[in-house]
């Protein structure tokens, strides 16, 4: 995969966990995933069609996601299930949102939609044209995993409007 | 959450009252607590574009906080149609997505501001005091 595709993910995960959970974060590991993706815990997918097209998928376990849930919300909110999903989607939103912020700006054209959770224990394996890369993020609240599957595909950008 | 000036009505003094717009329970929760430290209060909520219209005909809200991408109808759109039907809607447009092209189609259809999530709530106390000097100026105008 194209590294400057990657980079802005990085970046603005770094930027987005850091200020969002006020902790530091570091990143514990990067490597490319030949094999079929495997849910750590409370994940949400992003996809991407365009220019640029597959998806990203956010994933931290339910422990982590409950303390994301209570940082961002406050302590009241802590402990259901759905605000841990809930909590665990906005912030795939948003580190993914300022990502293809960048991205667009770099001149890649496409369109982000909403996040749903991914609920399958399995995901897709990695093909020769879309290479997934996996990004482990350490905080002081758990780590948080995510793994970028995208592929540059110029002539979708029609098709995406 | 830090506490701000209270930014009130010009005209009659009371809390400004705002639609929050957001697919996310989560987002719509955090941006509530933002405002209310704003001394605001929530006149409603909505999920998604559709209800948002819904919404804004039902309340008159002093402001709109749209999110972008949203199920059924996004959020340009709403604002588009909220504007057309209420010239002097106050829509602020809140979204993680803030390349140029959504900015200036957010603008270009209506919204009044931009800003982008994660969000910083004293960033958004200085574009909620902005968006609503206009209710300043009306009402000094009015006691001219």
């Amino acid at each position: 995969m194209r590294m400057e595709l990657i980079q802005p993910f990085l970046n603005s995960a770094d930027a987005v966990l850091a200020q969002g959970l006020g902790t530091p974060v570091s990143i514990e590991n990067l490597s490319m995933d030949e094999e079929a993706y495997r849910r750590k815990g409370v994940a949400a997918e992003v996809c991407l069609t365009g220019d640029i097209e597959g998806r990203i998928i956010f994933d931290a376990n339910e422990k982590t996601g409950a303390c994301f849930a209570s940082h961002l919300a406050g302590p009241e909110l802590t402990g259901t299930e759905e605000l841990i999903r809930e909590a665990v989607c906005e912030l795939a939103n948003q580190i993914i949102g300022n990502a293809v912020t960048v991205l667009n700006d770099q001149g890649f054209h496409f369109r982000v939609h909403p996040p749903t959770l991914h609920t399958s224990e399995h995901g897709d394996k990695s093909s020769e044209d879309t290479e997934a890369v996996v990004l482990c993020f350490s905080t002081a609240r758990g780590e948080v995993y995510m793994n970028v599957a995208l592929r540059y595909h110029p002539r979708g950008a029609a098709a995406a409007g | 959450m830090e506490q701000f000036a209270p930014v009130k009505r010009s005209g009659d003094g009371q809390p400004v009252r705002y639609l929050i717009v957001d697919d996310s329970v989560f987002a719509r929760k955090n941006l509530a607590s933002m405002v209310q430290s704003f001394g605001g209060e929530v006149a409603g909520e909505a999920g998604d574009g559709v209800s948002a219209i819904a919404e804004y005909d039902r309340l008159t809200p002093d402001i709109v906080l749209m999110d972008i991408t949203m199920p059924q109808m996004e959020g340009i759109e709403a604002a588009e149609k909220i504007v057309r039907a209420h010239p002097g809607a106050r829509i602020v447009m809140v979204s993680s997505v803030g390349y140029q092209e959504n900015i200036v189609a957010a603008l270009q259809r209506g919204a009044r501001h931009f800003v982008q999530k994660p969000v910083k709530p004293e960033v958004l106390y200085e574009i909620i005091k902005y968006v609503m000097r206009d209710d300043q100026e009306t009402a000094q105008s009015a006691g001219a």
